[in-house]
């Protein structure tokens, strides 16, 4: 059986935007707060930290997950997925994040890397979702700015291209 | 907020499972999924000093189906069992439940048997357990014990599980030929906690109702032969034995309307549905 100690810090390693990583953990350390403070990746937001808000959604082998409710040994031996990994190297945007820019379906931001990558991880499920199944992705992340009509008609739209395109 | 500090450890086996919760007892919680026991650690409502992590226990990673039950083991995600390729046939009213069970990005890690343990009064997956009649499997070094859900969810948050005992799974009843089921709840938004939850099981003249969110536990009622003329008196008795209480949320007596109504609703639903 594994046991971690608590108050000890514990080496880790994960595949983080398909590279690998490595970091000191205490048990008690949220996957949020190990991406921000322990690998200086402060693009994974927090909000409320206690699962309502959905700000801090990243990928956990390829599944959404709330990082605020997550413990970062979980995430040990895994493959985590941010923001990062939807933009090329150049930083050229993904289609969706162009769709999200189209449809001014962002303001201030803060809310929009756990929304892109929600929506990419429904996408991959759901190729052709309606927009009632979209709204419902949508009910687990608040947005204090925008309002989701924008993200609702970026998301239909990059699901048609990619539809028409072949691309899944 | 953070939680407080623990000891983490991962069992191999379900064996070892056990032999940690006998060590620990109380002072122990399992975590599966995470996605209400982490947030109340995060607000301290909850203090542990050891988590014993089960989501991802091989053994415990399974949907079977037999003797006319679906047993879910400890592992299986809300979403493992959502796409289940039977469930609709198997089982409509879990089919119909789940979706409403928290969000897309939380049923991805929330677990089935997690909402059971955590046993939330107005969530979905113990009223469906107790409007089917399933029951709940608790192992710990003295054996495993099989608990009809009556004896299983005692009250708000509260079950008949002993410290030392790991639920390793579920059983929800298959659905009964010929029966209709249909479940509704009303949230402030789609995911949220429930203000009332109802489920509805017809089966010849058989009426069952389930009722959640309003009394502290999932209360379920049974009618012979209710008909057109006795409905809405049996559903007005049932909307005030329950005894809801005003909240932030809604009032007394806004739930009771709700009793009536979305209990008409589904009542009348999985009628259509059965044959
Ligand atoms: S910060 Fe994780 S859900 Fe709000
Ligand atoms: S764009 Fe500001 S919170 Fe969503």
């Amino acid at each position: 059986m594994l046991e971690l100690k608590e108050g000890q810090r514990h080496p880790i390693t994960m595949t983080l935007d398909g590279q690998e990583v490595r970091g000191l953990t205490e048990p008690r350390m949220l996957l949020s707060d190990f991406l921000r403070q322990e690998l200086g990746r402060p693009e994974v937001h927090v909000g409320c930290e206690h699962g309502v808000c959905g700000v801090c959604t990243v990928l956990i082998d390829g599944k959404p997950a709330r990082s605020c409710l997550t413990f970062a040994v979980q995430a040990a031996g895994r493959r985590v997925d941010t923001i990062r990994s939807l933009a090329d190297k150049d930083g050229k945007l993904n289609d969706l994040q162009s769709a999200f820019r189209r449809h001014h379906a962002l303001q201030c931001g803060y809310c929009t890397p756990g929304i892109l990558l929600s929506a990419e991880a429904f996408l991959r499920e759901n190729a052709r979702p309606s927009e009632q199944e979209v709204r419902e992705m949508l009910s687990g992340h608040i947005c204090r700015c925008t309002g989701y009509v924008g993200m609702v008609d970026a998301i239909l739209e990059t699901a048609q291209q990619r539809a028409s395109a072949g691309t899944p | 907020m953070k939680p407080k500090s623990f000891t983490y450890l991962r069992p191999a086996s379900i064996d070892e499972a056990v032999q940690a919760l006998a060590r620990w007892r109380e002072d122990a919680r399992i975590l599966a999924g995470g996605q209400s026991l982490v947030a109340m650690m995060n607000l301290r409502l909850i203090e542990a000093q050891a988590l014993i992590d089960v989501s991802d226990l091989a053994p415990l990673a399974y949907i079977r189906e037999s003797n006319g039950e679906i047993e879910v083991g400890a592992s299986t995600t809300q979403a493992q069992f959502m796409m289940w390729p039977t469930l609709a046939e198997c089982a409509p009213l879990l089919s119909a439940a789940l979706p409403h069970v928290g969000h897309y990005q939380t049923r991805s890690r929330g677990t089935v048997c997690g909402s059971i343990a955590h046993s939330d009064p107005s969530s979905e997956l113990p009223l469906c357990l107790a409007t089917l009649g399933g029951s709940v499997v608790v192992t710990s070094s003295r054996g495993t014990r099989v608990l009809p859900c009556g004896d299983f969810q005692i009250g708000m948050l509260t079950t008949a599980r002993l410290p030392d005992e790991l639920i390793t799974a579920v059983r929800f009843p298959t659905r009964r030929p010929g029966a209709g089921y249909a479940f509704a709840e009303m949230a402030q938004r789609h995911g949220d906690f429930a203000i009332c939850a109802v489920a509805a099981m017809v089966s010849g003249e058989t009426t069952r109702l389930g009722v959640g969110g309003v009394a502290e536990k999932p209360t379920v009622r049974e009618w012979a032969g209710l008909d057109e003329s006795g409905i809405d008196d049996a559903l007005n008795d049932l909307a005030w034995d329950l005894g809801g209480t005003d909240d932030s949320h809604a009032t007394a007596a806004y739930r009771r309307g709700l009793v009536r109504r979305l209990g008409r609703q589904v009542i009348e639903e999985a009628k259509k549905c059965s044959s």
